[in-house]
This record gives C-alpha cells, structure tokens and sequence, in this order.
C-alpha cells in the first residue's frame, strides 16, 4: 500500500481544505496530515475536515492500522510514528523544531516503513520542521512536492526543505492535487 | 542510521549482553530512539552501534537513557487530574489504607504530582505510592526530586488546572535555575526498579498510574502488562492510562468499568 503524508504549520489550514476538496472522488488512498497545532488545544480540526471530505476523517490512534478511504490527522502534543506493518505508534518524546508532532519526526519514520511507496508533500510553516525528513523520503525513493514558496503564505518551510535537496517537485497548490490525484491511480 | 531489518539483530544482541528485551517494543519507536542514540553519539552505521553494545558495557546505561524515554511533566493532561479528584480519591477516601503504584514514573513528575494532590484532601498520610521505572536514571532523579525550573511556570498553570488548592510553589524550593520538591512529599513514596516486561506483581494498589508507556509496547505486550495491572488491583480498583492509550482491545476489557472514557480511567468490576 502506498500513503501519502502532508505537513503543514502556519498558513496551511486553508490549503488542507483545498486539497480536500479538490480530491477526485473515487480514489481512497489513506492520507496523513501533521499539523503543527496549539497544545492542549481543543480543536475541532477533524470535523471540520470532514465536511470537505469523501473520505472518512479521523485522528490517528496508537497501533491502529492504516487504512484506505481514511484521512489520518496526527494528534497533538504526540509525534507520529509509523511501524513497518503500517499500524501508527504515537511517542511523547522531546520536541523537535518547537513542535510535537514534528513532521521532520513523521516523514523520518514514514520513509523508513515506506520506502519508495510514500509521497511526502511539505506546505506554508513559519519553521524549519519538515525538510530533514522530506529530503530522507526523497533519497528512499519516495515522491516529494513542496509548495511553491511564492504562493505559500509562511514560505521558511517550503524554503529551507528546497534549501537542503533540490530535485523535490515544487509547485503551486493546483498542481500538488493534480499530483496527488494522479499519485492516487 | 539502522533501519527496521536490523532491530532483531540488535533486540538480540541487547537480550544476550545485557538481559534487557525489547523484543515487545513498538519498532518505530524503538527505531526512532536507537537513530537518535547514534546520532548523539556520533555513530554512522550498525557496525559502530554493535561495536559499542559490544566491547563498551560502559555505555549501556547512556544507552537504556537514550532508549527509554524519560519525557514528562508536572500535572501533564490537567483534565486527567481533575477527573482523578472528582472520580477516584473520594472512593478511595473511605479505605483505611491506601497503595498507589506510579507505573513508569519517569523523574518522577507524575509521582509527586498525585502526592501533592493526596496531601491537599489529607490522603497523603494513609497512602503508600509505590513509583517504579525500567530506568535507574530516572529512578536516581525522581528520589533527588531535581527540576529545571525553565517549565514551572506551566507547570503552576497545570496544577490550578488540575484542582489544586493551594500553590505549587509551597511544594518546591528554588533557586535562580533549579528547584527542589520538599522532602515531606518524600516520606510515603518508594521509588524502585521494576521492568513491566519482566517483573510482575509486587503489591496490591488501589489505583494504578501507567500513562504514556504502553504507547512504547506493541499491542501484545501491552495485553500482557495490562494482565498484570489487572492482577495487581483488587475489585473496585482503579487503572489510570495516557490520553492516547486504552483497554478497549485488550484481554481485560470486559472485567473493567469506564469511569471517564477520554481520561481513561477504569474500574475493576470483576
Ligand atoms: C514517556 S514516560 C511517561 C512518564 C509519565 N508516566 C507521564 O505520563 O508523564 C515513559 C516511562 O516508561 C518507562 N519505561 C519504559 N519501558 C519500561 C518498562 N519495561 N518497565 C517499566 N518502565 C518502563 C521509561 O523509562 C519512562 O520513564
């Protein structure tokens, strides 16, 4: 089974949304979306995400299978981890970049579980978080997009992940649902 | 870096050499933790972590440190303890003698937090809280009772939070960088070594803490410790979990009622 994995912070709720919406209806490859978000934060994010979705949206609980048709959100104040046998693992380990989740954790783990069968894309943030493990995603035979940072809102993210590996395919959000539209047959 | 094809070899190696096994061990996480040890240390590859496992016993306990992970915090999950006040100790109120075991306790945050929150209802004096953990590290620190004060201030948020009542800064002495938990907290807690995978029951508790360390098991080990739990706790006890852990596929399941199913807490029933 392939997976695609999204990171975002700052400035990437609205582009979650869009892509959401922008997913071709019959295809159901699972997603997972690590967002930085506030601790402790009583957030609603999942049904909100739901409204825009064919797809079922739902946190991603510890040693839960991946499955297809669902869009997986990492939980806060928890990194997000993947095992080979594609079941989640959460830790409470130190932050990474400021942030727990970290997508630098997430993407690291993922490609190593995935290897070539995962697409890593990296959105807006006003951080650094994400490059490391995109580049790792990258060299494993994975697919990488980042959001073109002219159009990304907080561009250091998308930035600093080109800074460090300069084959990723780096695009406006049209194209990265194209790409995943595409990714997903 | 190792990746998932070489944590058998090394799972074994640790069983031979040391007697630790991690064999039930979520591999992402055990993964994770052991990329971490060698980029602290400087490793690149297998070879240089098996040479270090091997031929340097010295750095073993550096390593169970790095392996295990001793990340807490003071009244972490407020609600959790807010519902601990209003759910289990006014049940626990009525025993003559009350044990708590503080599974995992880490450097002790989670220990001296329920002991703060005991002496404020006048609960301390009749309890015993038995705190254990896989790592002597950590068992070392929690007994100092040694903080950073860099996250007090949260800390004391938590705490008010969580139902305390007076202030936390009365539990602690400070000076600019560090801050020390008083030693009557001390008094009627035991802190000792016991390995969940290994070890088994010790003592009957009324109430029993393992929050944030059965993420780290894969789901059969995790059934197996929670069989202990169950085996240590009489009926009407009480099981306390982490936020993102439950009993819901566990063997257990059904011998235990839901008190608060987002704190998850859990009674035993039968
Ligand atoms: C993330 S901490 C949890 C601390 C605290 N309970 C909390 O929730 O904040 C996990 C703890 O579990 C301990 N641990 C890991 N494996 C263990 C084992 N096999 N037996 C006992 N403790 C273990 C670690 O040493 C660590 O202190």
């Amino acid at each position: 089974m392939r997976i695609i994995i999204i990171g975002g912070s700052a400035g990437a709720f609205n582009l979650i949304l869009s892509i959401l919406k922008g997913l071709d209806k019959e295809i159901d490859i699972p997603i997972v979306l690590v967002l930085h978000r506030l601790k402790n934060a009583k957030t609603i994010l999942e049904d909100y995400l739901q409204l825009e979705s064919h797809y079922k949206v739902k946190e991603a609980e510890d040693k839960e299978l991946v499955k297809a048709g669902h869009i997986y959100t990492a939980a806060s104040n928890y990194h997000l981890l993947l095992n080979e046998n594609l079941s989640f693992s959460l830790d409470v380990s130190e932050e990474v970049n400021y942030s727990r989740p970290s997508i630098d954790v997430s993407f690291e783990s993922f490609s190593f579980a995935l290897n070539e069968k995962c697409c890593g894309i990296l959105l807006s943030g006003a951080n650094q978080d994400g490059a490391i493990g995109l580049k790792m995603i990258a060299e494993n035979g994975g697919k990488t997009i980042v959001q073109d940072p002219n159009e990304a809102e907080f561009s250091s993210m998308p930035l600093s992940a080109i800074k460090i590996y300069n084959n990723h395919i780096v695009c406006t959000l049209s194209k990265i649902i194209k790409n995943i539209n595409n990714y997903a047959k | 870096m190792i990746e998932f094809n070489d944590i058998d070899e090394i799972v074994f190696l640790i069983k031979k050499q040391y007697g630790y096994d991690f064999e039930g061990y979520s591999r992402a996480s055990f993964l994770r933790r052991i990329n971490r040890y060698m980029q602290l240390s400087g490793m690149v590859n297998i070879v240089n972590l098996k040479n270090d496992l091997i031929n340097y016993p010295e750095n073993f306990n550096t390593f169970i440190n790095e392996i295990v992970v001793n990340v807490s915090e003071f009244f972490r999950d407020p609600d959790f303890f807010s519902s601990l006040l209003t759910n289990v100790f006014p049940y626990l109120e009525s025993y003559p003698k009350i044990n708590v075991w503080s599974a995992g306790c880490s450097f002790g945050e989670e220990t001296y937090s329920l002991a703060i929150l005991l002496k404020e209802l006048n609960l301390l004096n009749k309890s015993r809280i038995y705190a254990t953990d896989i790592s002597t590290n950590a068992l070392d620190r929690s007994k100092k009772g040694i903080y950073s004060i860099k996250d007090f201030k949260e800390y004391s948020n938590n705490y008010f939070s969580s139902g305390g009542k007076e202030s936390l800064n009365k539990y602690f002495v400070s000076d600019g960088e560090k801050t020390i938990i008083n030693s009557e907290l001390k008094k009627d807690i035991l802190f000792s070594r016991h390995n969940l995978v290994t070890d088994g029951v010790f003592k009957e508790c009324q109430l029993i803490l393992c929050r944030n360390v059965l993420i780290y098991f894969n789901e059969e080990l995790q059934n197996k410790v929670l069989e202990l739990f169950y085996d240590s706790l009489p009926v009407h006890g009480f099981l306390a979990l982490g936020n993102k852990e439950s009993l819901r596929f566990s063997s257990i399941n059904d011998k235990f009622k839901i008190i608060d199913s987002k704190q998850k807490i859990y009674q035993k029933i039968k």
